[in-house]
């Protein structure tokens, strides 16, 4: 059992997210950053989809009271294993009575903690991801004492540190498609849309994130279909948001863009005031 | 009956299909009629079917090794006969309230209207409507058929919190909030049932294609079938529809 102490600024268990329930109005929830989240899951031998804790911007205090490794990836938050520094992609021991917790951002903005065999928390409808309306709690609060699944297998200590790719929290450039209605856009909006250098709002959330460079707006809305955590939509108002993981299962905007998938993980490392060149695959 | 679909790639592992861009009962019952097709014939790789008013999107397990290939085994089956695909719709009754104690926007719009509340009520518990699809929220149905004469603006400001089953109208739909949200919608009653079970594994009752009726009921009825809802043990009238 691990015991919050601290919850972070947001923090919740995230897995690979809610598939097959799109029809029903379930947004696909699960880890913001994929490419961290499985990171820290297959370098402690995991299941690349098992639940770990998301955390945004600022980590939790935790108290484990259970003997178990732990790996921590994506962004560097100053981890520390009773007021020790540790080392990010690296599988780490922790004895019961260990504390683990974290300081200053120093680059991305989600770091991701797998454990090992996986966080046990509630499972609804074949995911833990913690989402509002649909698990309990939509996060994690203090006090909160997580169970852990049994390990797949003994899992037996490497020492290799996986290197990773620092262009993935480097890079400006977020790989897109042409979305749906791309081809209604005039071809002012077209270029501009390749052209500018979009940053991002403060309103930027496991949700959607929106960007405040406007391209202006001449288009109807569509009748209402379906969207992906990855959509650009354009909205009235002639700015532009990316949906992320937590997104509606349907929207009335027009889409102009689809991000990759790796795109999306890139996306989930920045935040406010962050820049982003869209790259036509 | 068959219409020219439109086939688009959508990120690197989906198919959206799309109907011509009209709202409309025909285009809903192929969009259906489509959907059940392509569960029933077990495509491999398939992850996900979603349907709106008029769009089909499919999830692919893995990226497409060619989209061109992807696409021609769905227009084939498309353009099958509809052998075996039988496609069964049902009638749900759906318990509402309009007691004025849940009914906050009913007199702003009688009076805007120019209507008594009792005729907005009958005029909107009257008719039988149509579940285009499930979205927006969990549990929250896309109905069709609102008469015209109850088509109302959204507000200006939306409330923060809608309650649990508020029945509302917004523009020319209605609906049920499924969950407490923030919603624009002119909120006329409310409704006691679940319209929305995380821990079932069909979640919600009403598909895609199925009807509903709103029925009028009392503050007292209301109370007693929250109760039986409580303790999970209501059961909502429906009815098979023979297409």
């Amino acid at each position: 059992m691990i015991k919050v102490l601290k919850t972070g600024l947001y923090s919740t268990i995230q897995d690979s997210g809610r598939h097959g329930y799109q029809d029903y109005g379930v947004p696909y929830s699960g880890v913001m950053d994929a490419y961290s989240g499985s990171m820290a899951n297959v370098l402690l031998g995991n299941n690349e989809d098992a639940a770990v804790i998301e955390m945004t911007m600022t980590g939790p205090t935790l108290e484990f009271n259970c003997d178990t490794s732990i790996c921590i990836s994506g962004a560097d938050i100053s981890p520390e294993l009773n007021e020790i520094p540790i080392k990010l992609n690296k599988p780490v021991q922790v004895k019961s009575g260990d504390i683990v917790s974290f300081g200053k951002l120093i680059s991305g903005f989600r770091s991701y903690l797998a454990v090992l065999g996986g966080f046990k928390t509630e499972n609804v409808m074949n995911s833990y991801s913690m989402y509002q309306g649909v698990t309990k709690q939509s996060r994690l609060s203090k006090n909160n004492e997580l169970l852990v699944n049994a390990p797949l297998k003994d899992f037996t200590m490497k020492h290799a540190v996986i290197k990773v790719r620092d262009r993935h929290f480097t890079t400006k450039h977020i790989e897109v498609f042409k979305g749906p209605e791309f081809q209604k856009l005039s071809k002012v909006q077209q270029d501009s849309l390749f052209a500018t250098s979009f940053t991002i709002s403060k309103k930027n959330n496991r949700m959607a994130y929106q960007l405040e460079e406007s391209l202006g707006n001449d288009l109807e809305p569509i009748i209402t279909s379906s969207v992906l955590p990855g959509t650009v939509q354009l909205t009235p108002s002639g700015k532009l948001i990316i949906l992320m993981r937590d997104c509606q299962t349907t929207g009335g905007y027009p889409r102009v863009l689809q991000l990759k998938e790796t795109a999306i993980n890139i996306l989930a490392q920045k935040f406010t005031g962050g820049t982003i060149h869209f790259n036509l695959k | 009956m068959t219409y020219k679909l439109t086939y688009i790639p959508f990120s690197e592992r989906s198919v959206l299909i799309q109907w011509p861009a009209i709202i409309d009962e025909n285009i809903l019952s192929d969009v259906v009629l489509f959907k059940e097709k392509i569960k029933n014939n077990n495509i491999k790789g398939i992850v996900e079917l979603k349907s709106a008013y008029n769009s089909l999107l499919i999830v692919y397990d893995d990226f497409f090794v060619s989209f061109e290939n992807t696409i021609s085994e769905l227009q084939k089956l498309y353009s099958e006969k509809k052998q075996n695909t039988k496609f069964t719709s049902k009638q749900w009754e759906i318990p509402v309230c309009y007691d004025d104690i849940f009914a906050i926007d009913l007199d702003e719009m009688a009076l805007e209207k120019d209507l008594s509340k009792e005729f907005i009520i009958e005029l909107h518990s009257k008719t039988i409507y149509t579940v285009y699809f499930i979205g927006f929220l969990p549990g929250f149905m896309y109905l069709g058929g609102l008469n015209k004469k109850l088509h109302t603006p959204r507000k200006s400001t939306p409330r923060l919190k809608m309650a649990k089953g508020a029945v509302a109208i917004g523009g020319e739909q209605t609906g049920i909030y499924p969950s407490d949200s923030p919603g624009g919608w002119n909120v006329i009653g409310n409704s006691p049932i679940e319209l929305f079970n995380p821990k079932s594994n069909i979640p919600c009752f009403a598909n895609a294609g199925d009807k509903i009726i709103f029925k009028r009921v009392s503050l007292k009825e209301y109370n007693d079938i929250k109760t039986l809802v409580d303790a999970g043990v209501y059961q909502l009238e429906s009815e098979v529809i023979d297409d």
